[in-house]
C-alpha cells in the first residue's frame, strides 16, 4: 500500500472550476448596490512640495459623493514597522511621478475622471534625486527629512575573516554588475472593494497577499479599532510579492467609503500597477570572491546599492537578503557585506519572487563561472567542492536542515547532457549553469512577537464534512489545496469532503501572509497540526467504543479501523456521531498553529532578523543558447531546472511553481526592463513593458528533487521562488559559452551582446596586431 | 453625454436587449450590464488577451471592441464555452495538468485554445505555440498550458501517438 493516500499526488487545484468557467470572483468582479467609483489623482512631478489643494470644483459636481486629500488621513504607515514613511495621499509634499495627492469617489467612472481634472494643486517643485549612487551624495533636498543623504539603511556584515581568506586565495576576481529595474506584472491589476457598513464597521474585498498586514494598516490610518475593519481576500490574480505590503488604494478605498458612507471600489490602470510597483530594485552589485588552487570557495566580499525608490516599503528587508543568502548556498567560511537602501525621486520598490537573491546571485553565479575558467576546474565540479553537509548552520548563523542540492546539480546535469556538451558546441552555440536557494518563509515576523506565525482551525459537525478555517492567502500557488490535501491524508478523508474556508480576518484565524515562501512550510504545518488534534478527538471516541488503544487506530478512504481486528471498522459519518456525543460539547473544533523553532531564528548581530528560515529549497538549473553573432539575439533553447522542494506535496502545482519562476527569471533575464527619464517610467504598458509571451518562452523542464525537510508538513519545504533566481545567471554563462563575452547588466539584451562581441573582436585584431600573431 | 442607444447582443446563445452608451467597450457591456465577469480587464492597450471572446467563432479583444458593432454576431464568452455545470475537455485537462494557477489570464487562454480546436483538432506543438502567442500568463511558463491542450486532444480522441509521448505527470 502507498505510504500516502492524497500527499504526493496532483490533484487538481480546488478553485480550478471556478477558474476555467470565469465564474470565480475576482475583487473586480465584485460589485454592490450604491457602489461609488473611486479615482486617484496622481503627481506629475517627481518631487515638490504641496503648497494648497483646491478641491472645491470637483466637489461641486453632483455625481462627485466624496473628495479626499492628505490631511483626512494624516497617520503614516508601512510594512514595517521601522519604515512607517508613506501616506495614503501625500501630506506635505510629492516624491515620485505617480504619488497619491488627492481622491474621489463619484457614481460612475467619467464623472470620477472629470473630477480628477478639476483638482488644483499648488506645487512648489523641488530638485529631485534619480540616480543612487547621486543620491546618496545629496547634501540637500532629501525625500524624507530624517533620512540623511537619502539613505534609508545600511548594513555592514563581517563573518570570518575576508581580508586574510582573500591573501591566501589563489584566484581571485572583482567586478560590478548592475541589474535594471523590473516589474512583478501580475495579470490582475489591484483592485479593492470598500463597504461602509451601517453599523459603522468597514469591509474591504481587496487584491491582497496579506490580509492581515492590511486589516491593521486600515486601523491605523482610518483610526477604527482593528475589530472594526474586515479583510476578504477574494481570487487573486497573481502576486509576486506586489500586493504583499498594503498598496495606497488599499487604504484610499475605504477612506472614501467611510467618508462618503457608501460602497466603493476603486480598480488600478496598468499604469497604475506600475507605479504602484513595488518590484525589483535597480541593484549595483560590487563583488569580489576568492576561491583556493582547488577550486574551495575561500571568501566573498560584496557592496550592494539597491535604488529603492521613494519609500522604505520592504526595502531594508530586500537589502539584508541580498546579504544574508549570498555566502549561504554553499560552504563559504569568509563573508563581508555591506548593503545600502537608498531612497530615490521613482515608485518605491519592494518584494518581488526570490526577494533580494536574485540580482546578487546573478553576479555571484557568474563569477562563479569565470573562477571556474580561471582555476581550470568545470562549474560543475566547481560547485560540488563547495556543498554543505546538513545539517549545519552557514558562516552568518543560518540553520540549514535538509540540503538536496547535491542531487540537484547531479540530475540537472544528467538530463541537460552537460558533460558531452560542455566545452564541445560549435561557436554560437553555449551551456551554462547556476544555482540558488530560498527561504521557506522568514522566521522572524516583521511585527516582532512571540505569538504563532499562523493558526489553522477545523471544525467537523454532525453532517460530517470537515471544514478548515485559514488565514493563508491563495494567490494561484496552491495554498487552498495545500490545505485539502493535508488535512485529507491526517483524516484519512476524501477531499471533496472538505471545504475550506480561507483568509477572512472576520472568520479565519490569523496567518502573516503569502510572502517569503512561507505558506506550505507554515500553514501547512498549522494545519497538519489542527488535524492531528482532529485525529485525536475521533480516535479517542472509536477506541472507547471498539475498546482498543487509539495508538493502532488509522484512518484512510473514509473510514476508521484499528489495524488489530479487521471487524473493528466505521465509517467517518460514524465516527463524527460516536465522537460529538462522546465530548458533549457538539460538533468538533480542532486547532493547529506553527511557531518557528528558536533554534531557526538566526543570530544576534544588527540585521541578523532577516534571512533565517526553517528551512531552505535549492534549485540547480542548466540553460541552453545560441547567439546569432550578427545582431546580437540570443535565443534560449531550453532549461533544465532541478528544485529541492522537501517533498512535493502536488507534483504538478510543485511543476508550475518550479516552470514560472524560471519563466520569469527569463524575463528578467533577457527582456523586462524598467525605462527611467528624470523618474519618469517610459515603458507603464505591457505594448512597452514586454513580459515574455509563448513566443519567447523555451521549453521549460523541471525536476523535482525531495530532500524531506525533517520540519516540514510531510518534509515539504518552498517551491515557488527559490528556482528564479538560478535562471538569470545560467543563461549569462550559457551566452559565454556560445560568444566568449560576459555580459554583467541586466537584461542581458543583443545590444549589449553585440556590442560585447565587437569590442571582443576588436581587442583579438588589436592582440593579433601587435604580436604579429594571426 | 449621458445619452444611451439601445442595442441587442446575442451572447452565449442568448438574446439581450440593452441601452447603453454609444461608445461603451464590449468588455464593459459584458461586465457591468450582462453580469458577465470572465473576461477580463488587465491591460488597458490591447496586448495581454484577458479580455478575449469569440465573435462568429473568431477570438477578438473585446477591451477594444465597441459593443455597439456587434449586434449582428454571435458572442461567447467563457461562461458559454460549456453548458452549466458541465466542463469541456480543455477545462477538464486544464485542472488535472496544471493549466491554471491564478487563473486570471484563463478565461483568455479558454477563448484562444477553443477557436484553435475548433478549426484544427490536432494541432501540433508549434501550432498550440503559435495560437497561444496573444495570450500573456504570468504565473506558469505556458508549458502546464500546453500540456493541458494536449491532455485534452489525447482525452477526447484518437490523438496522434506523439501528443501522448508528450504528456509527463499527469493521469492520462
Amino acid at each position: 500500500m502507498a505510504r500516502f493516500s492524497v500527499i504526493g499526488k496532483s490533484l487538481a487545484m480546488v478553485d480550478s472550476s471556478s477558474k476555467v468557467t470565469g465564474l470565480g470572483r475576482y475583487t473586480n468582479d465584485l460589485s454592490v448596490p450604491g457602489m461609488l467609483v473611486g479615482k486617484i489623482l496622481h503627481s506629475p512631478h517627481a518631487h515638490a512640495r504641496i503648497r494648497s489643494i483646491d478641491t472645491s470644483r470637483a466637489e461641486a459636481l453632483p455625481e462627485v459623493k466624496f473628495v479626499v486629500t492628505g490631511k483626512d488621513a494624516p497617520n503614516p504607515f508601512g510594512i514595517l514597522p521601522i519604515g512607517h514613511d508613506e501616506r495614503a495621499l501625500a501630506l506635505d509634499k510629492v516624491r515620485f511621478i505617480g504619488d497619491n495627492v488627492a481622491a474621489v469617489a463619484a457614481t460612475t467612472e467619467e464623472a470620477a475622471e472629470r473630477a480628477l481634472d478639476l483638482i488644483h494643486v499648488d506645487y512648489e517643485i523641488l530638485p529631485a534625486w534619480f540616480d543612487p549612487v547621486e543620491s546618496m551624495q545629496s547634501a540637500s533636498n532629501w525625500l524624507h527629512a530624517d533620512r540623511p543623504y537619502n539613505i534609508e539603511k545600511e548594513y555592514h556584515h563581517v563573518f570570518g575573516d575576508p581580508d586574510q581568506a582573500f591573501r591566501q586565495s589563489t584566484f581571485v576576481r572583482e567586478e560590478t554588475y548592475r541589474a535594471a529595474e523590473v516589474n512583478h506584472a501580475a495579470m490582475e491589476p489591484n483592485a479593492t472593494l470598500a463597504i461602509y457598513e451601517p453599523d459603522g464597521r468597514v469591509t474591504v474585498h481587496s487584491s491582497t497577499q496579506v490580509p492581515y498586514y492590511l486589516q491593521r494598516t486600515i486601523a491605523e490610518v482610518c483610526e477604527l479599532p482593528m475589530s472594526q475593519v474586515r479583510v476578504v481576500k477574494p481570487l487573486v490574480g497573481g502576486g509576486f510579492g506586489a500586493k504583499s505590503e498594503p498598496i495606497s488604494l488599499e487604504i484610499i478605498a475605504p477612506l472614501l467609503a467611510i467618508k462618503a458612507k457608501r460602497p466603493v471600489k476603486i480598480l488600478f490602470t496598468r499604469e497604475e500597477v506600475f507605479l504602484a510597483h513595488r518590484g525589483r530594485p535597480i541593484t549595483i552589485v560590487e563583488l569580489k570572491v576568492g576561491i583556493t588552487k582547488e577550486g574551495k570557495l575561500n571568501a566573498v566580499a560584496a557592496r550592494v546599492i539597491q535604488d529603492g525608490g521613494a519609500f522604505c516599503g520592504y526595502g531594508p528587508v530586500t537589502v539584508l537578503y541580498s546579504g544574508a543568502l549570498l555566502g549561504a548556498i554553499y560552504d563559504i567560511p569568509n563573508v563581508r557585506y555591506d548593503g545600502f537602501r537608498v531612497l530615490t525621486n521613482k515608485p518605491a520598490c519592494g518584494a518581488m519572487r526570490g526577494h533580494g537573491t536574485v540580482n546578487v546571485r546573478f553576479a555571484f553565479e557568474s563569477m562563479l563561472d569565470a573562477l571556474a575558467r580561471d582555476a581550470g576546474i568545470d562549474p560543475v565540479e566547481l560547485r560540488r567542492r563547495n556543498m554543505l553537509a546538513a545539517p549545519c548552520t552557514t558562516v552568518n548563523g543560518l540553520r540549514v536542515t535538509s540540503y538536496g542540492l547535491p542531487e540537484c546539480i547531479e540530475k540537472v546535469t544528467a538530463q541537460s547532457g552537460w558533460s558531452e556538451k560542455k566545452g564541445k558546441l560549435p561557436f554560437g552555440r553555449g551551456i551554462g549553469m547556476a544555482c540558488s536557494h530560498y527561504v521557506s518563509g522568514a522566521a522572524n515576523p516583521i511585527i516582532r512577537s512571540n505569538m504563532p506565525h499562523t493558526t489553522v482551525n477545523i471544525k467537523i459537525d454532525r453532517d460530517a464534512a470537515v471544514t478548515i478555517y485559514s488565514g493563508a492567502s491563495e494567490i494561484g500557488q496552491g495554498s487552498d489545496t495545500m490545505h485539502v490535501q493535508i488535512a485529507a491524508e491526517v483524516l484519512g478523508v476524501s477531499p471533496a469532503r472538505i471545504r475550506l474556508v480561507a483568509a477572512d480576518t472576520e472568520l479565519t484565524p490569523v496567518d502573516l501572509g503569502s510572502y517569503s515562501s512561507r505558506v506550505t512550510f507554515m500553514a501547512g504545518n498549522a494545519c497538519l497540526a489542527a488535524a492531528t488534534n482532529m485525529r485525536h478527538q475521533i480516535f479517542a471516541a472509536v477506541a472507547l467504543t471498539f475498546g482498543c488503544d487509539p495508538a493502532r487506530l488509522e484512518a484512510r478512504d473514509d473510514f476508521i479501523f484499528s489495524q488489530d481486528d479487521s471487524r473493528a471498522r466505521l465509517s467517518f459519518d460514524q465516527a463524527i456521531v460516536l465522537a460529538i456525543t462522546a465530548n458533549h460539547h457538539g460538533g468538533l473544533v480542532a486547532q493547529g498553529s506553527y511557531t518557528p523553532p528558536e533554534e531557526a531564528r538566526g543570530g544576534k548581530h544588527k540585521g541578523a532578523g532577516v534571512g533565517p528560515s526553517p528551512s531552505y529549497s535549492y534549485s540547480a538549473q542548466v540553460a541552453e543558447v545560441s547567439v546569432d553573432t550578427e545582431t546580437g539575439q540570443v535565443l534560449v533553447e531550453r532549461i533544465v531546472a532541478a528544485h529541492d522542494c522537501g517533498r512535493a506535496l502536488n507534483p504538478v502545482t510543485v511543476d508550475g511553481q518550479i516552470i514560472g519562476s524560471v519563466y520569469m527569471g527569463l524575463g528578467q533575464a533577457m527582456q523586462e526592463e524598467m525605462i527611467w527619464n528624470h523618474g519618469r517610467l517610459m515603458n507603464p504598458s505591457f505594448l512597452e513593458y514586454r513580459i515574455p509571451s509563448t513566443l519567447e518562452t523555451p521549453p521549460i523542464e523541471s525536476i523535482i528533487v525531495e530532500s524531506e525537510d525533517p520540519e516540514g508538513p510531510f518534509g515539504a519545504k518552498e517551491a515557488g521562488e527559490g528556482s528564479l533566481a538560478a535562471t538569470i545567471p545560467a543563461v549569462a554563462n550559457a551566452i559565454f559559452d556560445a560568444v566568449g563575452v560576459r555580459i554583467t547588466t541586466l537584461p542581458l539584451s543583443a545590444e549589449k551582446i553585440l556590442a560585447a562581441i565587437r569590442e571582443q573582436e576588436k581587442i583579438e585584431r588589436g592582440v593579433g596586431q601587435k604580436s604579429g600573431a594571426r | 453625454m449621458n445619452s444611451k442607444e439601445f442595442i441587442q447582443l446575442q451572447v452565449n446563445g442568448e438574446t439581450r436587449d440593452l441601452a447603453v452608451p454609444p461608445a461603451k467597450l464590449l468588455l464593459d457591456v459584458l461586465r457591468e450590464d450582462l453580469g458577465l465577469t470572465g473576461a477580463k480587464r488587465a491591460c488597458d492597450d490591447s496586448s495581454c488577451g484577458a479580455c478575449a471572446v469569440l465573435v462568429d467563432g473568431v477570438p477578438i479583444l473585446s477591451c477594444v471592441a465597441i459593443a455597439s458593432c456587434y449586434q449582428d454576431s454571435e458572442i461567447l464568452t467563457v461562461e458559454g464555452i460549456a453548458p452549466p455545470g458541465e466542463l469541456t475537455p480543455v477545462q477538464e485537462s486544464y485542472a488535472a495538468a496544471g493549466g491554471s494557477q491564478c487563473g486570471f489570464c484563463t478565461p483568455g487562454f479558454m477563448i484562444s485554445i477553443k477557436a484553435l480546436l475548433d478549426r484544427n483538432p490536432h494541432p501540433t506543438d508549434e501550432e498550440i505555440r503559435m495560437a497561444l502567442s496573444s495570450n500573456f500568463c504570468r504565473c506558469t511558463g505556458y508549458m502546464q498550458i500546453y500540456e493541458s491542450v494536449r491532455l485534452a486532444i489525447v482525452r477526447s480522441s484518437c490523438p496522434p501517438a506523439s501528443a501522448v509521448a508528450t504528456l509527463s505527470r499527469v493521469e492520462r
